[in-house]
């Protein structure tokens, strides 16, 4: 790790809007030619971060660099080698898709030729040449976001900010932003994107931070961080209610953690492991029990899990009573 | 690498291609100066007397007055409208000119004031308003009203950037503009009117900039007692005056809060 180059790295940025402290001495790293997810949920300070490392919001206090320039000191060397592409798909809806490529590639400087060249192989390559001449308004939201995406590329810049891609898109959307996220970081590009979900960080970063309140509070790999937040469980429901105590002593074998049960509907939720393994030993413990289930699955963290469990753990330490009466309910 | 003049040229560009693919804006932005001049022309035109000389010629100067500086006001709803859509955002991730996006904004808006003019020139032609000078000294009048205009744009700029919407931007301007272009000698001659109103009248830029475009086109009913402020005696440095301070004192604010200017 040592050897690898940062290319984009922030150091304890403030920032402030009255009471309200949207950075509060966040730091993060990004090695060359890696992706990092940054993860938590609606005013975290994930766009706030985004905006302090491309050149539009100037902290408070603390440092930033990208691609070893200082970002504060000298912003037009930064924006040359930056591509930004945020969560308001910032396109002018008046231009057509090519109108609005050109005007950035001329803005980049490329000269009108090559302006007009790329944008036509970014309509290409985004699946937009036969929507190319037609005003942006007349876009769909994830025609408007592979557009912004494509602007955001035009001078082929070596380091690409992404605030959330993929937030209001529908699922086949999602996924095709998904395939050109990940043909960008073939080609070697270094990104950071924030997002609001635990999947897409999963599928598309090497490394992950979550940010709440300003402050990073955990970080990782994607598998670092279910192990840490113990996510991965096993939903069982039971046909009757008096078989609760016995499946939840069964049970015990497969958990990795605290075993809830609620006796209202019947439910035991397990932490276990990662991978099948921990459900086909369950259904084999309870089969073999005789215990009739209706209802058995795994279930794979969510964003709200991981955030239950990351601040849910702070707020334990603090009452301990309160925490212990979850776990016995 | 100084790429101010380019990325000017291609902001101003941009704004002018909305131009064309909202055609209805053209209609209207040129609609509603025919409009004006129709009916100040025939209504109060045939209830106010000038002796000696046609109170639409007297007028047409007034109307050229107004109207350019209520179309200064669109520097500042686009502008508000680009920030609140993001477009600024991207703007100022470029590796561009940071001046050239308001220069290029406060360009497109002057060229579409040019466009109104020469369709109100037109109409007022068409209706009786004779220039009574030389087209030299005509032209120079449009040109006055151009650079005054212009310099509105530069503090619209500023307060597009300030607010939050550009809904806002044109509600605020409205209830500045209307006082600033009606107290002035636009539609009536201002020593009729009572006398706070009418020094404010008398030094309200607005005023200055219309007496000098009448006195330019040669519209100044004959007879018409002489200005007694310096404002009005010297209509045309004290325009340039207005609008050399304008753009000195808001262009510096302006660019200064677009350099920290996010959207939201």
């Amino acid at each position: 790790m040592s050897a690898m180059t940062t290319t984009v790295l922030a150091e304890d940025l403030v920032k402030t809007y009255g009471d309200v402290t949207a950075l509060a001495g966040l730091s993060l790293a990004v090695p060359e030619g890696s992706v990092l997810g940054v993860l938590g949920p609606n005013g975290a300070g994930k766009t706030t971060t985004v905006r302090v490392l491309t050149t539009l919001l100037r902290p408070d206090s603390g440092r930033a660099e990208v691609a070893g320039i200082d970002v504060l000191a000298e912003p037009r060397e930064v924006r040359r080698r930056i591509g930004v592409s945020g969560q308001y798909a910032a396109v002018d809806e008046y231009l057509t898709g090519r109108e609005n490529l050109e005007m950035v590639g001329r803005l980049y400087h490329l000269g009108g030729d090559s302006a007009r060249t790329r944008a036509a192989e970014l309509l290409e390559q985004f699946d937009l040449v036969d929507a190319a001449d037609r005003p942006a308004k007349t876009y769909s939201g994830g025609m408007r976001r592979r557009l912004d995406l494509a602007g955001a590329l035009v001078a082929r810049p070596p380091v690409l900010f992404l605030d959330e891609p993929t937030t209001g898109l529908d699922p086949r959307s999602r996924g095709d932003m998904w395939d050109v996220i990940r043909s960008l970081v073939a080609d070697g590009a270094t990104l950071l994107l924030t997002t609001q979900y635990l999947e897409e960080a999963d599928q598309l970063a090497d490394n992950i931070i979550v940010v709440d309140h300003g402050r990073v509070i955990a970080e990782g790999t994607a598998d670092d961080l279910k192990t840490m937040v113990g996510g991965e469980r096993l939903e069982v429901v039971v046909t009757d209610p008096a078989e609760l105590g016995r499946a939840r002593e069964l049970l015990a074998t497969v958990a990795t953690g605290e075993i809830t049960v609620d006796a209202h509907t019947r439910h035991l939720t397990v932490p276990c492991a990662v991978g099948t393994a921990p459900l086909v030993e369950a259904i084999r413990l309870l089969d073999g029990a005789g215990i009739e289930v209706s209802d058995i699955g795994l279930r794979r963290p969510t964003l709200d899990d991981a955030f239950l469990s990351l601040t849910g753990r702070e707020t334990a330490a603090e009452q301990p009573t309160e925490g212990e009466q979850e776990v016995v309910r | 690498m100084n790429t101010f003049f380019p990325d000017a040229v291609v902001i101003a560009r941009r704004n002018l291609i909305k131009i064309k693919r909202i055609p209805e804006l053209l209609v209207f932005t040129t609609f509603q100066p025919i409009m004006f001049i129709l009916l100040f022309g025939f209504v109060f035109g045939a209830a106010i007397d000038i002796p000696g000389s046609s109170y639409r010629e007297f007028l047409i100067a007034g109307i050229f007055a107004q109207t350019v500086v209520f179309g200064s006001t669109i520097t500042g709803t686009a502008l508000a409208e680009d920030m609140q859509k993001g477009i600024i955002d991207r703007f100022r991730t470029l590796p561009m000119s940071e001046s050239a996006v308001l220069a290029g904004r406060t360009f497109s808006d002057l060229l579409n004031n040019v466009l109104v003019l020469i369709v109100m020139a037109l109409t007022g032609l068409a209706i009786g308003w004779r220039v009574r000078t030389s087209l030299g000294e005509a032209l120079l009048g449009f040109a006055l009203l151009l650079v005054f205009a212009y310099s509105l744009s530069w503090v619209m700029a500023y307060v597009g950037l300030r607010v939050r919407s550009p809904e806002i931007v044109a509600n605020a301007s409205f209830i500045v503009i209307f006082p600033l272009t009606f107290i002035a000698n636009t539609f009536v001659q201002s020593e009729q009117l009572p006398t706070p109103l009418r020094i404010f009248a008398e030094w309200n830029p607005v005023s200055s900039v219309t007496q000098a475009a009448r006195e330019l086109f040669g519209n100044i009913p004959p007879g018409a007692p002489e200005p007694t402020t310096w404002a009005l005696q010297n209509p045309i440095i004290y325009t340039l005056m207005w609008a050399v301070a304008a753009v000195a004192v808001f262009a510096p604010l302006a660019l200064r809060r677009y350099r920290g200017a996010v959207s939201r």
